[in-house]
């Protein structure tokens, strides 16, 4: 996983609630580029033509936000399928940082698997934000002190979970650290054995 | 003790580890494998010098990106065919249960895991897959994950993850004719949006949920995703237990006895308390359909083309008027008539037995309209066996419908099968994103019944004028 400590840049705003993740990114791309390389297909039902050339209104073709390293979007960010690909293709598209009001729970987990930083704020300070972002401002997204800063020195801090700030600044991967707990697992399932028999009693099934 | 939700119960009951927070590493109990998560999460998990830490808790079948053609092997749709292998081969290789193209247990993960018994109550089930809430209807903790996460509960058997907040949404009263589950649950999504459930667990409950059979129960939850909440679940009652006995995996004899104590101590306490607590009357739901490009986009079948003009948030109105155009409809005019060029009858929301047999009772006798394409996918090899037993395929058949195998289909379209740009399809499915069926295609969800309609009137139709 790539760490996290904090970017400075423009931000590309995407104000539209609900943006799932088949619209970040095809199934079908997920099958055959490899994941460094779909950047070019992030968002490819928004950012293209019928004919294939770009959509130059489409925020990411806009020069000033072509290799904007923020997106500020619109509510329930990431809906939908669980595809893991859709925080591939917007990290392979430069993105590090994600604000939103609202994400889709199984996009908010992926992002910390991968250190592409999730940030929720209330709706109208997302507004707040995406104003100044379209007036061309850089923004400062730091996880060491949780917050964002804007140019003329605003500050809007954030909140997030201690555990996943702590990986995202070292870059640390979870099965490392849960298989640091395996012997809880392992007297858990040992307990369980004994009380659930039938989620474990499985191997003479097949010969029935 | 304080009084606990069934949320509560189901959690609580899985912490290995309380991690801080909120935060839990959950035991995980159940793990379902497709060919387009379960590969490369093996393969990952290979690449890390990790082993399977419970293979026999794991299961796998192809569905995703295998084609559905009749007489289809795994390499009938050829980009899907390493996938198809390697989730074969890797998963013999770790000691995981795999069914085969052909065999009995083949399927859309969702539609064999409840009916194999591998999906019980109380269990905790995963899968790379965000319809797994679909697997709530049985009263078990169920949700969908990526392929980090994947990789992880291959490894540990357990996942990291912040308890929800609960959410029960109380379905009272008796549903009127014509209205099915689907129905139900397009409506609910229509009326408190696409992201009401984000960050909750819903249990549904209410005299219509009780009412209802597990697999329409599991419509009700496969559904819960598209309300933004990975998992939605029903407290399990008799007609979950007489649903799960004798199932392949389920515990039988005196083991079943014992689940079966354990399972009637998960329901809510009566005093229990919810974040969030909703209540839909059953009698004002009407066969509904979407008309746009996110769920929310639900209306009942006999109403106008939303017009955005009528929106005030200018961010949702202009949504509004993409969707529109994607979709070409004109606001105003009215939905029912629109000419539509395929029906999808399949997916994890609605290709069980019962959802065969709804569509059947509607296609006897009928004819699918000039010019339209329409297709049945049934859910699994045993839902495809049922209902050739029953003469279902003949019906559908007969009445112009191609029977096809078990799989995912154009619900997904990782396959090959997809609806080409430009045309409006009627699909039993669950997401009527833009690009979802097919770059360019136009999705309308509906239930089984009114996908039939359509299909016999080449036009979205009113299933209680039919």
């Amino acid at each position: 996983m790539q760490p996290f400590t904090g970017i400075t840049g423009p931000a590309a705003t995407l104000l539209r609630a609900n943006i799932d993740t088949d619209v970040i990114i095809r199934i079908e791309r997920l099958t055959s580029v490899v994941r460094e390389q779909l950047g070019p297909y992030a968002f490819e039902a928004l950012r293209y033509r019928k004919d294939g050339s770009e959509d130059p209104d489409f925020v990411l073709n806009r020069p000033m936000y072509r290799d904007a390293p923020i997106l500020i979007a619109g509510a329930n960010f990431g809906c939908g399928s669980s595809r893991e690909g859709a925080v591939w293709a917007l990290m392979a598209a430069g993105l590090r940082c994600v604000i939103a009001s609202s994400f889709g729970d199984i996009f908010y987990n992926n992002c910390f698997q991968n250190g592409l930083l999730p940030v929720v704020l209330p709706e109208a300070t997302v507004r707040h934000l995406a104003a100044q972002a379209e007036q061309g401002a850089s923004l400062t997204i730091g996880l060491l002190d949780c917050a964002i800063t804007l140019p003329g020195g605003e500050k809007v801090s954030f909140e997030i979970n201690a555990a996943r700030r702590q990986a995202l600044i070292e870059g640390l991967d979870d099965i490392s650290r849960t298989l640091r707990q395996r012997a809880d697992i392992v007297a858990w399932q040992s307990r369980d054995r004994a009380a659930r028999s039938w989620i474990w009693d499985l191997s003479d099934v097949d010969r029935q | 003790m304080m009084a606990r939700t069934l949320l509560d119960k189901l959690w609580d009951f899985h912490v290995v580890a309380d991690l801080g927070d909120g935060w839990s590493l959950l035991h995980i109990d159940r793990h379902l494998l497709h060919d387009l998560c379960g590969t490369a999460g093996l393969l990952a998990l290979a690449q890390k010098g990790l082993a399977v830490a419970n293979p026999e808790l794991a299961f796998a079948t192809p569905d995703h990106a295998v084609s559905t053609t009749p007489g289809r092997t795994g390499t009938t749709f050829e980009p899907g065919a390493r996938l198809w292998a390697g989730l074969k081969e890797l998963s013999q290789k770790s000691g995981i249960r795999y069914f085969e193209l052909g065999e009995e247990g083949q399927g859309i993960v969702h539609v064999i895991a409840p009916e194999l018994g591998i999906t019980l109550p109380g269990v905790s089930l995963i899968c790379g897959d965000s319809h797994t809430c679909t697997n709530g209807a049985l009263g078990a903790l169920a949700f969908g994950i990526g392929s980090s996460e994947l990789t992880h509960a291959l490894a540990t058997q357990t996942l990291r993850q912040r308890k929800p907040k609960a959410m029960r949404i109380g379905f009272e009263g008796k549903l009127g004719k014509g209205v099915a589950p689907k129905d139900l649950a397009l409506h609910l999504i229509g009326k408190i949006g696409a992201s009401a459930g984000t960050g909750y667990a819903i249990e549904y409950a209410g005299e219509a949920i009780k009412a209802m059979s597990v697999e329409g129960r599991m419509t009700v939850c496969n559904l819960s995703i598209e309300l933004g909440s990975k998992i939605g679940f029903v407290a399990p009652d008799e007609t979950t237990f007489r649903y799960v006995q004798g199932r392949r995996f389920a515990p039988k004899g005196e083991a079943f006895e014992r689940a079966l104590s354990h399972w009637r101590s998960l329901p809510a306490d009566s005093d229990a308390g919810y974040d969030r607590d909703e209540v839909v009357r059953a009698e004002e739901i009407a066969p509904t359909i979407t008309w746009g490009t996110s769920p929310e986009h639900a209306i009942a079948i006999d109403q106008p083309v939303p017009d955005p003009a009528a929106v005030s948030d200018l961010a949702r109105r202009k949504a509004w008027q993409e969707a529109l155009d994607y979709m070409a409809l004109t606001p105003g005019r009215p939905l029912e008539g629109t000419k539509i060029d395929w029906v999808f009858i399949g997916s994890c929301t609605n290709s069980r037995l019962t959802d065969l047999r709804e569509a059947a009772m509607i296609a006897r006798g009928q004819h699918v309209a000039p010019g339209v394409n329409a297709w049945v996918v049934p859910g699994s090899e045993k839902v495809k066996r049922e209902a050739e037993a029953e003469g279902l395929d003949a019906v559908f058949k007969t009445a112009g419908f191609e029977w096809r195998e078990p799989g995912c289909s154009m619900c997904v379209a990782a396959n090959g099968e997809r609806v080409p740009a430009g045309a409006r399809c009627v699909s039993t499915s669950n997401r009527n994103f833009v690009g979802r069926q097919g770059p360019g295609a136009r999705t309308h969800l509906a239930s089984p019944a009114m996908a039939v309609a359509a299909a016999v009137r080449g036009a979205l139709t009113d299933i209680r004028r039919l």
